[in-house]
């Protein structure tokens, strides 16, 4: 990943595109729903450029039952998808939405609570433990300090952690299943939403650089650099 | 310009204000306008009494109720919305807490959220890291109220004393009644906050177990008075709890000094430490990428390192 030199953006022409890791988590712990009769369809959603079908058709793998792509070429910020989102918890009438808690490039870690505010609905986030039973969840989530749990009344938003579960490894013969599963394909007009930017980018520069320092050549030395050169302890 | 009239959603545990609140205070003064705190809690006249004191609060907000206990989003959330009438700007630390309830917040008020800021370039144009910190981005929020997350490694302290603010009661909003608290495991001890403490010792996959991630570690974070962190291949490894994580995923902090011991400095740990005062690395691979920005290295097997470093302190 490295900057662009006319400070526009970051140039990621030669990256290669995948799931993000935490809506991964969010797949897997939909699926493990299923599996545990919990659940009784997986439907898995992606909001962006023709490309997401692939990742999509990995989420079928996973274990998905069918997918939802709202293609749009233009940037989508996490207010529109939050809008888009609540569209289809509108049309498909979810028992729990899981995401995943952030985006691993802009780190925003918005759209999750952005949905249950506009969809009305209860919210965990940063989801390290999720039971369902008799129309409620029980989540215990990663907050300051540790751990809390929280029950929420379905339907409910849920935003996974990183050690809610370790997804498991596709095989061939699902990846072959999901070539075959549904996928419906809209657009942000079919649902009726509104896509615009609420946020411009007017520049994308480098941080500062720090630079690395000097090899100590034991802990003496060390101790002798921290008090009286550095005057941190 | 409108008015710039900012609201601090303070972070507090009803005693007093969390240092993130503090920070949170800095990056709203330097909007130029007036600041107001906003304390939603239950019993929380000590911390109401803390924000007043604050260095550059003009007004305290307190709102008193069981329902704000446990800082349920969807209550803070509706608290926050119900005062919004009048301010320009709405600030939260990006903590745990803050980054659950802001979001709510903006999309109700129908704008977009800022995360994570690291610099007030103007009232509406902002600095944030993107790509793990290893870009700057400079955005212009387009909307006429601003929600904003502000990462606290970006911002000073205010000072804690100095300010003379009103405190003004509010009524509060009624319960959500869609989530309700069950319990919490917070871990009780007597070191510093990781994201405010002044030292913190960092341990990686090195240590090798949980047992020896404590016996090595502990004694010198004891003597440094240092809170305790680790890298991701850690916590995932077991070695130490979920919320010690440092790192793009974990927590961001800045410390006057950081120990970083046995950790080889994966892009994702560097992001969430590099903007440390001072960064000390100790790791027997002379390669491992924490030399880069470690302003000290010590290359050597930390089980004889760090017991040494104990002793001559």
């Amino acid at each position: 990943m490295r900057v662009k030199s006319d400070g526009t953006g970051v140039d990621i022409a030669n990256v290669k595109m995948s799931m993000n890791p935490f809506d991964e988590i969010a797949v897997e712990e939909a699926v493990r729903l299923k599996e545990k009769g919990v659940a009784t369809e997986v439907i898995a959603v992606s909001c962006g450029v023709q490309q997401c079908q692939e990742t999509l058709r990995t989420a079928m793998a996973i274990g998905a039952d069918r997918a939802i792509l709202v293609q749009c070429d233009d940037e989508l910020q996490p207010l529109a998808v939050a809008k888009l989102l609540k569209a289809l918890v509108d049309k498909e009438q979810p028992g729990l939405v899981l995401l995943g808690k952030q985006a691993i490039d802009d780190d925003c870690n918005q759209t999750g609570q952005m949905l249950a505010a506009l969809a009305d609905l209860p919210q965990a986030t940063f989801a390290s433990k999720v039971e369902v039973a008799d129309g409620f969840a029980n989540v215990t989530r990663e907050v300051d300090g540790g751990l809390e749990t929280l029950k929420v009344k379905l339907p409910a938003v849920v935003t996974t952690d990183l050690r809610l579960n370790e997804p498991r490894y596709v095989t061939l013969p699902n990846i072959m299943k999901a070539k075959k599963k549904q996928m419906d394909v809209l657009k942000p007009a079919d649902l009726g939403v509104d896509v615009k930017s609420h946020l411009k980018t007017l520049k994308v520069s480098e941080p500062p650089k720090r630079g690395a320092g000097v090899k100590v050549a034991d802990v003496s030395a060390l101790v002798a650099k921290l008090k009286t050169e550095a005057k941190v302890i | 310009m409108a008015e710039i009239n900012a609201l601090v959603i303070a972070e507090h545990d009803n005693a007093g204000v969390r240092p993130a609140t503090l920070n949170t205070v800095t990056a709203a003064k330097q909007l130029g306008g007036a600041v107001t705190v906003l304390i939603a809690g239950s019993g929380a006249a000590g911390a109401a009494k803390a924000a007043a004191a604050i260095d550059g609060v003009a007004k305290v907000l307190h709102a008193d109720a069981d329902i704000f206990a446990h800082g349920l989003a969807e209550n803070v959330a509706a608290q926050v919305l119900a005062l919004a009438s009048g301010y320009s700007h709405f600030l939260f630390a990006a903590t745990a807490s803050g980054k659950n309830i802001s979001p709510r917040v903006a999309a109700k008020l129908d704008v977009g959220q800022i995360s994570d800021i690291t610099k007030v370039i103007s009232p509406d144009t902002f600095e944030r890291p993107i790509y793990a910190g290893n870009a700057i981005a400079t955005v212009q929020s387009l909307d006429a109220l601003k929600v904003i997350t502000v990462r606290t490694t970006g911002f000073d302290p205010a000072p804690a004393t100095g300010g003379s603010a009103t405190v003004e009661t509010v009524q509060s909003v009624g319960d959500s009644g869609k989530a309700s608290f069950v319990g919490a495991e917070i871990a009780k001890n007597d070191r510093p906050e990781l994201t405010s403490a002044k030292i913190i010792v960092s341990g990686g996959r090195a240590l090798g177990s949980s047992d020896k991630f404590n016996e090595v570690l502990t004694p010198l974070a004891d003597k440094l008075g240092a809170a305790l962190g680790a890298s991701r291949a850690a916590v995932d490894a077991g070695y130490a709890p979920n919320d010690w994580q440092v790192g793009q995923t974990g927590k961001i902090v800045a410390p006057q000094l950081y120990v970083a011991i046995g950790i080889s400095g994966a892009i994702q740990h560097l992001a969430g430490m590099k903007d440390s005062k001072v960064i000390v690395a100790i790791n027997k691979d002379e390669e491992a990428p924490i030399f880069s920005v470690a302003d000290y290295g010590l290359v050597q097997d930390l089980f004889t390192a760090v017991p040494e470093l104990v002793k001559s302190l």
